[in-house]
């Protein structure tokens, strides 16, 4: 007979997390048949032949073993030059840059190397699930700043100069943004560099999403706030394979900052996780040297760009507001005027017409009222699914 | 691809069942450019038409679709031509191609409700035609991509069906 009192021998701190709205919903979805899901935060290209192919290679010729903790050096060369291209910000490969499991680990070892307990982080939502969880259970207290519609889901400088206090250690910089898709353009950004130049908190730029930025000049290019004047010293960033690359499942990401930070990040990586996957470095670094690559992440974006108008588009012309997101590839339309909360629109969508998006409340309170919609989808899946989704529209009338 | 029309194209390729106002608004262009658009590029005869993506062994399974390769001897003033739209004239044959390399010349394909109609199909209409020199028949096994599109497998989307 089992006797323990599992409540007593767990950490509180591990307790008092929630579990992510995402997973809730997941476990209705799953319960049924013939759904149309539109729902999942991957493409749905598969990883670029040619990085498939180096990594068959380097297993074929043997190369599975550990790498320095830090990554391969060739690697961090690569990535090195490739952040210098993306958001014009130099680092040093040898002492600025972690190969990291994928953004999640670059995210957790970032706030673990900078919160004590009591620690405030400032965290824009609606945001992705990650963040307030690993500042609670580093024993930080996690302050949520709520973006707006109205503001194009921006971080404006005035939300962030409320939201600051004397225990206001670091801030997250989730842009561009899943859910919402929402960016930082970088006049925006450079009224945010400027609440935080004369302090001392790091902003921990999450740029996942960079590559993902829509719109055809130079000047709508992603821009990070790294690349401000003082700013790189005060900002670490994110970034990885996972979403420009189709590399999901590769576990590959990198986190990046001035050497005294990365210096105690790197210790948390070597105790928690050594190194990153061998076998995914050796491909990630035909991801960032080959030209094909680059060709096919071209067709990549030009292929979110045109789902993003369409999916912008047919919910307007639904009746459900859709802001005009210019990053990542959701889309974040407003579900207010059926009278419904986000969580009943979802239920009753998916048990109705067996559509699943998520509710917005999953990235945070502010989310209420409205939905993520995934455009990771072909053209095909998602003129279906809204189909359906104006169907259901009609009956609610 | 830099222009509409190639970006049309583009688009149709993919799928030919949206209509002009998803089309414009995936390029953020007016429905009506994309109407006169797609109206010029079939005037020119650069969009002959739109055909669906049939798994045709799945619709019939005794369906067959073979490729023929034809040796013929080209004639005089109209070369590869007259044979060739002789060929095509064939209600059981779905493309005609000249083709380069040498070791033959024309590729035909014929698409027929048995592998006896294929045969003699060649025996009875293509063997005998003038100029014909030779033909080879290799029968469509087993379809994997048409048109650019794979055939889908229950592997086909991996994802979970709901992920942060």
């Amino acid at each position: 007979m089992n006797n323990l009192d599992y409540e007593k021998i767990l950490s509180d701190k591990v307790k008092n997390v929630k579990f992510s709205g995402i997973r809730k919903f997941f476990d209705i979805a799953a319960t049924m048949d013939n759904v149309i899901s539109l729902s999942v935060g991957e493409p749905d290209f598969k990883t670029p032949w040619a990085i498939r192919r180096k990594a068959i290679l380097s297993l074929e010729t043997g190369h599975t073993r550990y790498s320095s903790n830090s990554g391969m050096a060739e690697l961090r060369d690569e990535v090195c030059k490739y952040m210098q291209n993306l958001i014009g910000v130099t680092y040093n490969p040898k002492n600025e840059i972690v190969m990291t499991v994928g953004g999640s680990e670059a995210i957790d070892i970032a706030i673990r190397a900078l919160v004590n307990n009591g620690d405030e982080v400032l965290v824009p939502e609606p945001c992705f699930v990650c963040y307030s969880p690993i500042v609670e259970l580093t024993g930080g207290v996690s302050v949520p700043i709520v973006t707006k519609v109205e503001d194009n889901f921006k971080l404006t400088p005035e939300a962030l100069k409320a939201a600051i206090t004397p225990k206001t250690k670091a801030l997250i910089l989730p842009f561009p943004n899943n859910p919402t898709g929402g960016v930082m353009r970088r006049g925006e950004l450079e009224k945010i560099a400027e609440v935080l130049r004369g302090t001392n908190i790091i902003t921990i730029s999450d740029e996942i999403y960079a590559e993902l930025t829509y719109g055809g000049s130079d000047l709508n290019k992603h821009v990070s706030i790294a690349s401000l004047e003082g700013m790189r010293e005060r900002t670490i960033v994110i970034n990885g394979f996972s979403k420009a690359f189709a590399m999901t499942g590769w576990r590959l990401g990198w986190v990046s900052g001035p050497e005294p930070i990365l210096t105690q990040i790197l210790k948390i990586h070597q105790y928690a996780i050594m190194c990153s996957p061998t076998t995914s470095q050796y491909a990630a670094i035909t991801a960032l040297s080959s030209p094909e690559v680059r060709s096919d992440i071209e067709f990549m974006v030009n292929e979110y760009d045109m789902r993003r108008r369409l999916c912008v588009k047919s919910f307007n012309d639904m009746g459900l507001t859709c802001f005009n997101p210019e990053g990542a590839f959701y889309v974040f339309p407003c579900i207010k005027s059926t009278g419904l909360t986000s969580e009943e629109f979802c239920e009753r969508l998916i048990k109705a017409k067996r559509v699943a998006v998520v509710p917005g409340t999953a990235f945070g309170a502010s989310g209420e009222g409205f939905v993520r919609v995934s455009y990771a989808y072909s053209l095909k899946h998602l003129t279906d699914a809204f189909a359906r989704i104006e169907e259901f529209l009609n009956e609610l009338i | 691809m830099d222009n509409i029309r190639s970006k049309i194209l583009h688009i149709l390729r993919g799928n030919a069942r949206l209509s002009d106002e998803q089309i414009a608004a995936m390029l953020g262009i007016a429905a009506k450019q994309v109407a006169a658009e797609i109206a010029a590029l079939e005037a020119e005869g650069i969009l002959i038409g739109f055909s669906a993506i049939i798994n045709e062994e799945k619709h019939d399974p005794n369906a067959v679709t073979a490729i023929i390769s034809l040796k013929v001897s080209p004639q005089f003033e109209s070369g590869y031509g007259v044979i060739a739209n002789k060929i095509a004239q064939n209600r059981e044959v779905v493309n005609v191609q000249l083709m380069s390399g040498g070791q033959y010349d024309l590729a035909v394909t014929v698409k027929c409700d048995n592998f006896r109609e294929v045969a003699l199909f060649v025996s009875d209409h293509l063997a005998v035609m003038d100029g014909v020199l030779s033909t080879a028949t290799h029968f469509i096994l087993q379809r994997f991509k048409e048109k650019g599109a794979l055939f889908p497998s229950d592997a086909d989307d991996e994802r979970s069906l709901v992920s942060p």
